[in-house]
């Protein structure tokens, strides 16, 4: 067995995550961790040809990696801080069980997710320990410089220690506080993986891959309607990823998209987590929209949608999250149930409100309402009005072609 | 570890009060700090008259410079302090919400740092 073995390789991935996740919790550190991790690693590589591979795998490289970095504890003349780390280090503690290896994973997830840091460094800092991705991959992921990203971590990991940030799983009563946190975090990811077009990454991760597979975990050592229905939501979303954007990176609107290139797996998998997610209350909003989504997704032409179960379901959502966004969805989504007029209307009900004059994409819905009106000057004022709000990209070539084939058409 | 809680709010809040929501909010607060001493949180506090009474001092160049009011003008004043022990932030975190002010302000909260021995 050596460093490149398929076979070393494949048990780092299979266990380096959780492993880990119990060394954060027994060293009280999180670089600490990780070097006592890669340690742990190396070991193996050496004694594992000769010992053969221990029964339990990951037990033995956390008692290995555990004993590093109590080492290093002492070396480094910490003794008196971390005073209760030692206490236990001579302890024989049992093999940990899948119950601690799932405790320990919700720990790490939870303090990666910490409403007491910044936004931008919990998904990094997720990304990173959680999904084991590298610096420089984090860093390409987000289209950050990986000094800056770098940075960042470094940042949160010392407000971590600072703030007293404990390594905790919240209890019951503090959950319904601190999950929406997790799936924030978790949906945030899914987004920046689902937004780019795969080919202008250069490091080969799949963001919203990352994403469904924390959500599944997730789901399993959390069983909880909205993470339910978060998954069902991703999984629908990317269902739709060979269809929205042709060969040269072009959107492509739901309306327009070839239906057939939707993976049906992952409709049907997402399907049975939005019923999952149903059977438990109450609905949350990650799971109203997975609804929405499976409307959509049950209608084999863009001509069969439901759309007034479309605008119920946006109707409970802006109950439970009054934004713009959902207002403007809602409001074309009556569009498509009545008449473009009737979505008009209410658009300019949300004119007055001073959030939508900055929000292109309600300048380029009511554009699009009017150009299905027959209004075609209303249509190009304010696909024009989209234009001076939106930065280079698909969805700005996009509405330049919208723009132009209204010229053409007069 | 130690925990201060800074407790901000707008003055013109408390100012619109009547004289009896500012007696309840008062009475509330007092209950509070009973709640956190029995339960070992509490190390010390002080609520602060408003920022009208504030006088600022600096030194510069060894001299004396008195100015009245805050350090600076903010949309939420400085209303008092909490010195509190908890086990870790998410308890400190729990503490502060239950500061009736938080309600209506907001609370900051910032770990105590511990200064080096004495050279």
């Amino acid at each position: 067995m050596s460093q490149d073995d398929p076979c070393l390789d494949q048990l780092y991935r299979q266990h380096s995550r959780r492993v880990l996740a119990t060394l954060i919790r027994l060293l009280g550190d999180f670089a600490l961790a990780e070097e006592a991790m890669q340690e742990a690693f190396t070991a193996a590589v050496r004694q594992w040809p000769d010992e053969g591979i221990p029964d339990n795998p990951p037990a033995w490289l956390i008692r290995t990696g555990h004993r590093r970095g109590i080492d290093q504890i002492r070396r480094r003349q910490t003794a008196q801080h971390n005073a209760h780390l030692l206490a236990h280090a001579n302890e024989a503690f049992p093999d940990p069980g899948e119950q601690t290896f799932e405790d320990d994973q919700l720990r790490l997830l939870f303090t990666c997710c910490h409403p007491a840091l910044p936004l931008e460094a919990r998904v990094a800092l997720t990304l990173r320990e959680m999904c084991g991705l590298t610096t420089e991959q984090v860093a390409s992921a987000l289209l950050q410089k990986p000094a800056t990203l770098a940075q960042r971590i470094v940042r949160a990991k010392k407000k971590i220690r600072m703030a007293g940030i404990p390594y905790d799983i919240p209890e019951a009563g503090e959950l319904p506080e601190r999950l929406p946190g997790v799936l924030r975090v978790i949906y945030l990811v899914f987004n920046e993986g689902y937004s780019r077009s795969e080919g202008e990454q250069v490091v080969d991760v799949s963001l919203a891959a990352e994403a469904i597979r924390l959500a599944n975990e997730l789901a399993r050592l959390l069983p909880d309607g909205e993470v339910f229905g978060l998954l069902a939501l991703m999984l629908l979303h990317h269902s739709r990823r060979d269809a929205r954007q042709d060969k040269a990176g072009e959107l492509i609107t739901l309306e327009d998209q070839d239906r057939s290139l939707w993976d049906q797996t992952h409709i049907g998998t997402g399907l049975q987590w939005l019923e999952a997610a149903l059977a438990r209350t109450p609905t949350g909003p990650y799971t109203l929209q997975a609804s929405i989504a499976a409307v959509h997704a049950k209608a084999v032409i863009a001509g069969d949608t439901d759309w007034a179960r479309i605008v119920r379901l946006y109707g409970a959502l802006y109950q439970q999250q009054p934004t713009p966004v959902v207002a403007l969805n809602r409001a074309v989504a009556v569009a498509m149930r009545d008449t473009p007029a009737a979505g008009l209307m209410l658009l300019d009900e949300l004119a007055s409100h001073k959030v939508f004059a900055g929000y292109h994409r309600f300048h380029a819905a009511r554009a699009d309402l009017y150009r299905r009106a027959g209004n075609n000057d209303e249509a190009r004022r304010c696909y024009q009005q989209a234009l001076a709000l939106v930065s280079q990209g698909p969805e700005r070539r996009f509405l330049e072609r919208q723009l132009r084939a209204l010229d053409v058409s007069g | 570890m130690k925990y201060v809680a800074l407790v901000y709010y707008q003055e013109s809040i408390i100012n619109a009060m009547t004289e009896q929501a500012w007696h309840d909010l008062n009475q509330e607060c007092i209950a509070g700090v009973e709640r956190l001493t029995d339960q070992g949180n509490y190390v010390a506090g002080q609520a602060l008259h408003p920022v009208e009474s504030a006088t600022t001092v600096r030194v510069r160049d060894e001299e004396v410079l008195i100015s009245d009011g805050p350090f600076a003008e903010t949309k939420e004043q400085l209303a008092g302090f909490y010195l509190l022990e908890a086990r870790d932030l998410n308890e400190a975190l729990q503490l502060a919400s239950r500061i009736p002010p938080a309600r209506f302000g907001t609370i900051e909260v910032r770990p105590v740092r511990e200064l080096p021995p004495k050279d």
